[in-house]
């Protein structure tokens, strides 16, 4: 106990000492958290459409008028011309064109079934792809008020059709900062976890010191624990920190307990503390610890599901995602600060978890060798 | 030797894949004793220092060091060595009382008695204005004369100094020698690697490695008779010549 309350006084000095760390503990995550949910944004709005009309008629200028009344769509050119449009395509002015063939009124009341032609640029795809939904929206939705129309008139009755109404729930005005922030507050603790604790060892490796420590009796046990019982408690400053941007900057109050937070997170970041001590005791150099950290920080992030949903992987992928710490905190973070979520509903991932933190870290504290 | 050696080795050895470092290495220090470990860049030195501390384990053989076996019994052997590195071994963010309070705390002393040691080695050293500065802002040779002490703090039986004294002026070189000398005065055992001869005529004894073997051990006086020349820098390039071995 007293060997371990040196070496945590210690370490505290020299971390309280680095501007560097204390920058990335303190400034780097409100300045992401404040920064980021804003810029990283799907909804895409103002694709840019072309709209070929071959028919300029009633129905077709009704459904241009449906199109252009959103602010989803900006109309770049209304024409006639296909090369014209397409035109417009190749030098990247418009996102999407709407091709409205020749007797597309006529067909609609006669034959009751008509084709629309888009095409769009994909080039950015994401914008191409959403434009495209959108759109196919509005023209079902169209072709819905057509069929309404026309059939009440012709028959007296109205064909039944089914309309889908989504109500969002747990963040009912499908803000995307709410979705984002307690994500991107995962992250940070994942990242500020993971690289502090990587580089800590592997730089007392490069100066030398780990030597002297080595020599001493200190047990491998008191060690990694000097490492980790600092990171650990500077994680719930970040923790802290993210949650009061969240509550003040965006009005995000937790709907759940925030103890569970806590709890969860207390768990979750002896976890990544783990897996960086353990990336130090391989690497030899900072250089390439930060190459190993990195590697595994961007699968973390990129299959976390906080940019790319994780029901939308193939389903290798999706296995996968179950090895990944990030999955876990990103889906506890958002149970429960929007859900309102109890600890019966995280238990599953608070028990993956607890195992990866015993893994990682006897794996760290087996791996750290006093003697080669 | 009339007392129990401090370190005895016999037949010490450390192999990495087919090379082999340190080839079979036997030989006694005895407890005060100024033991000078010689040998060029690539001799086995640093590994064979190394084994003594327990910071590599032997390929084979055994060894005793303050009174504990290496292999069997490391951690009692740490607790009553001190070593300094080759590479620098203070933090230099930390300022020179936190540097003693930490290695000191960490070796089982009490406050008291770190306190005690730091006006004690502040005084020796003459660094009293100095304690709260960062050992960062210190020259070179005040941080190896720190470092030393700091060695000691703990009051080991053995100090084992890999290459102490590389890059320091002659002046503190001379009074770095001085500490050791007041050291061993004091009845502590000390191991000593050096690239300087003028180093090694002030050893008790010195032992030459070549090519990861003892090639000679004896006095300076006795080595400079048995190979007939004046100084121990020609009994070296003597040994040294032989070597198969480049530097690394």
């Amino acid at each position: 106990m007293r060997t371990l309350f040196f070496l945590l006084q210690k370490e505290f000095r020299q971390i309280l000492r680095d501007r560097i760390i204390l920058a990335m503990i303190l400034i780097m995550p409100t300045m992401q958290l404040i920064l980021l949910p804003l810029a990283a944004n799907y909804e895409v709005r103002h694709i840019g459409v072309s709209i070929v009309d071959h028919d300029r008629s009633a129905a077709s200028q009704q459904l241009v008028r449906k199109i252009t009344s959103t602010d989803y769509f900006n109309l770049v050119r209304y024409t006639s011309s296909y090369p014209e449009a397409f035109a417009l395509i190749e030098s990247n002015q418009t996102d999407v064109i709407l091709e409205i063939p020749v007797g597309f009124e006529r067909g609609l009341v006669r034959e009751n079934e008509q084709s629309l032609f888009i095409s769009t640029n994909a080039i950015n795809g994401v914008k191409a792809n959403i434009g495209a939904a959108y759109l196919n929206r509005i023209v079902m939705d169209f072709n819905a008020d057509l069929r309404t129309e026309l059939l009440s008139d012709a028959k007296g009755r109205v064909q039944p059709l089914i309309d889908v109404r989504t109500i969002d729930r747990f963040n009912p005005h499908l803000l995307y900062h709410v979705f984002m922030v307690p994500g991107i507050l995962a992250l940070l603790l994942t990242m500020i976890s993971v690289y502090l604790s990587a580089l800590n060892i592997v730089k007392e490796k490069e100066l030398g010191t780990i030597e002297q420590i080595n020599v001493t009796p200190i047990t491998r046990l008191q060690f990694i624990s000097g490492k980790l019982i600092p990171f650990w408690l500077l994680g719930f400053v970040t923790l802290t920190i993210g949650l009061l941007v969240a509550r003040f900057v965006y009005g995000i109050v937790p709907e759940g307990n925030i103890a569970l937070i806590y709890l969860f997170s207390g768990v979750y970041l002896t976890a990544v503390l783990g897996l960086g001590l353990l990336i130090s005791t391989v690497a030899e150099t900072q250089q390439q610890a930060m190459f190993v950290a990195f590697f595994f920080m961007m699968i973390f992030i990129m299959m976390g599901g906080l940019f790319t949903s994780i029901e939308s992987m193939p389903q290798w992928a999706q296995w996968l995602t179950y090895l990944n710490p990030v999955r876990y905190i990103i889906e506890v973070m958002r149970l429960v600060i929007l859900k309102g979520a109890g600890f019966s509903e995280i238990r599953f991932h608070f028990l993956v978890i607890a195992g990866m933190a015993i893994l990682l870290n006897s794996w760290a504290v087996l791996k750290y060798r006093k003697m080669a | 030797m009339t007392t129990k050696p401090i370190i005895s080795v016999h037949g010490l050895t450390k192999t990495f894949g087919s090379f082999t470092a340190v080839d079979a290495i036997s030989f006694d220090v005895a407890p005060g004793e100024i033991f000078g470990f010689l040998g060029a860049n690539g001799a086995g030195k640093t590994t064979a220092m190394k084994m003594l501390c327990g910071l590599l384990s032997p390929t084979s053989g055994q060894a005793r060091v303050a009174g504990f076996d290496l292999s069997t019994q490391t951690e009692d052997v740490k607790r009553r060595i001190g070593y300094m590195s080759q590479k620098f071994s203070l933090y230099e963010d930390l300022t020179v009382a936190e540097n003693i309070q930490f290695y000191g705390g960490i070796y089982g002393l009490t406050l008291a008695e770190i306190k005690h040691k730091s006006i004690a080695l502040a005084t020796e050293l003459g660094l009293t204005l100095e304690m709260n500065k960062l050992v960062r802002s210190l020259p070179l040779g005040w941080k190896q004369k720190i470092a030393f002490s700091v060695a000691l703090l703990h009051d080991p039986a053995i100090v084992f100094l890999d290459e102490p004294t590389g890059g320091v002026d002659p002046v503190t070189r001379r009074q770095f020698w001085d500490l050791i000398y007041a050291a061993a005065h004091r009845g502590v055992t000390l191991f000593v690697t050096t690239h300087y001869m003028d180093e090694a005529e002030y050893c008790h004894r010195v032992s030459i490695m070549v090519d990861g073997a003892i090639k000679a051990l004896d006095t300076p006086h006795a080595l400079r008779k048995q190979f007939g020349v004046a100084s121990m820098d020609e009994v070296f390039t003597l040994l040294a010549r032989g070597a198969q071995r480049s530097a690394d």
